[in-house]
């Protein structure tokens, strides 16, 4: 690894003040889980790793409101797994996080860090897409709240501009009349990325909706609104080529972990299965 | 920008207070086998994909190979070195014996650390669990299944916690 400069501040004013003087030549380091791998292999050479682990703002943890659930960006994934209430009302986001690498892994690697590393595999993006989450960014100009579908922007980019950060995630409290559920196809458990990730959300009004992750540049939505997945009168081989049809829209690429073919392929096999689990988890709450 | 790169920190390893100086790019694993001569944890993929470095850093397992060493300061780390010795072995040292759980022995300290977090969070796991809580540490002679049964036979004999 190359030498850099070590900074920790203990509070948001004193890291705007190090992001200003070390002059973009700066990485922020949460969990470090993507970022020292980063360094070991020497894709990147900061003359600044600036340490924000010991900013209280940003390690606000979970709190739970009324209509809202807010983590604060450093919060573990180790921490989101293992808490009841997400696991209840978020259940597909708890199986996307439980998935996250091993368990030494979730014992660093942050929520905001796996957002603004923005792989096109990251696991929890498409959890936090069907739940509705939105990003709080923070710089020295004050705070906006952007929805997650405009902060990841394309493969390693966000909606960051220069010397502002993530401070927390939000979700909205999700309605009773849905339910989600999370699928993922990997080649070893424990330490590869997703050669796909996805969730799907239905919701008694009739809407089916999948988010899908690693096959396009960039995690998102495809949406069933005429309520035909939800239909009582229309047989599994009709649905399953109706969930076949969305996964059209995804433009996956061949690469090491598979080709696009087979991505394409297993996109309906993990839909068809995520959708299944997600019906049965609405019709266990009606 | 002149680069500063040594940094003092103060840890306790095994129950043992040090204060060093250390390089702001070595890792934590690079400190402890390296500088302190702790060689317990091993390096092996240097990137967090194998757990032969796992240590317990606060009591949580952790890969020491994706830590740096200044990241740490102020912490409490226990290293396969901390649980017992060719003196008086741990349980789960004495389990891995007992199953014929090791082999080369290169995969060992990684793993019983974290089979170690896993008896100390969850004493008494199913094989499944221990299956999930082991799936960041490879092993390239056992076959993992005399490693489950180790832990799984300790996690019947007794509840001994290491922080
Ligand atoms: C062996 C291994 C297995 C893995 N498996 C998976 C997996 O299965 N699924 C998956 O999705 N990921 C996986 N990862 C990737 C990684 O663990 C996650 O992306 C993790 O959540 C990153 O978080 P971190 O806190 O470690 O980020 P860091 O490495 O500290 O940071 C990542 C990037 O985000 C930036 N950053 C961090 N926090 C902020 C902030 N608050 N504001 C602005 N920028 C910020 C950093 O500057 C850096 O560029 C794996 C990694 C390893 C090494
Ligand atoms: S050497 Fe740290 S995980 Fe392989
Ligand atoms: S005993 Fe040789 S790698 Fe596990």
């Amino acid at each position: 690894m190359n030498s850099f400069n070590y900074y920790q501040p203990k509070n948001i004013e004193d890291l705007f003040d190090l992001q200003e003087c070390s002059a973009d030549n700066y990485r922020l380091l949460a969990g470090g889980t993507d970022l020292l791998v980063r360094l070991k292999s020497g894709s990147i050479t900061p003359e600044a790793i600036i340490d924000i682990k010991r900013i209280p703002s940003l390690n606000s943890g979970i709190s739970i409101e009324a209509d809202k659930v807010t983590f604060g960006a450093l919060t573990l994934m180790a921490t989101l797994e293992s808490d009841e209430f997400l696991e209840e009302n978020y259940p597909a986001l708890t199986e996307a996080v439980h998935n996250i690498g091993s368990v030494q892994i979730r014992n660093r690697a942050t929520i905001a860090g796996n957002l603004c590393n923005a792989s096109p595999a990251a696991d929890s993006a498409p959890a936090l897409l069907i739940y509705d989450a939105s990003v709080v960014c923070v710089s020295r100009k004050g705070e906006r709240t952007l929805p997650l579908q405009e902060f990841i922007k394309g493969p390693g980019k966000t909606a960051l501009v220069s010397n502002e950060i993530v401070k927390q995630i939000v979700m909205p409290l999700p309605s009773q009349n849905q339910a989600g559920a999370f699928s993922r196809l990997t080649r070893r458990k424990g330490v590869d990325l997703a050669t796909i990730n996805l969730c799907c959300q239905v919701n008694q009004t009739g809407k089916a909706r999948f988010a899908l992750g690693a096959v396009g540049p960039v995690p998102f939505i495809v949406e069933e609104n005429e309520g035909l997945l939800l239909s009582t009168d229309i047989s599994s081989e009709v649905k399953k080529s109706i969930i076949s049809k969305l996964m059209e829209k995804a433009t996956p690429i061949s690469d090491v972990r598979a080709s696009k073919e087979y991505r394409q392929a297993m996109l309906t096999v993990l839909g068809w299965r995520a959708f299944n689990t997600a019906i049965e988890r609405l019709q266990n709450k009606i | 920008m002149e680069i500063k790169n040594v940094h003092e920190i103060t840890i306790n390893i095994n129950d043992q207070p040090y204060t060093i100086g250390v390089q702001a790019h070595h890792t934590l694993l690079d400190v402890l086998r390296d500088q302190l001569d702790i060689t317990g944890p091993k390096e092996c993929c240097g990137v967090g994909e194998c757990g032969a470095c796992t240590v317990l850093l606060d009591g949580q397992a952790v890969n020491a190979c994706l830590i740096l060493a200044v990241e740490v300061d102020g912490s409490e780390i226990i290293t396969i070195e901390g649980l017992g010795g060719s003196v008086h072995l741990s349980p789960l040292q004495q389990a891995f014996i007992d199953a014929g759980a090791v082999q080369c022995g290169f995969c060992t300290p990684g793993m019983i650390m974290a089979a170690q977090y896993l008896l100390n969070t969850y004493p008494e796991p199913t094989k499944e669990e221990v299956r999930v809580a082991l799936s960041g540490n490879l092993c390239r002679c056992t076959g993992y299944d005399r490693i489950i049964d180790a832990v799984l036979s300790v996690s019947r004999q007794q509840k001994e916690r290491v922080k």
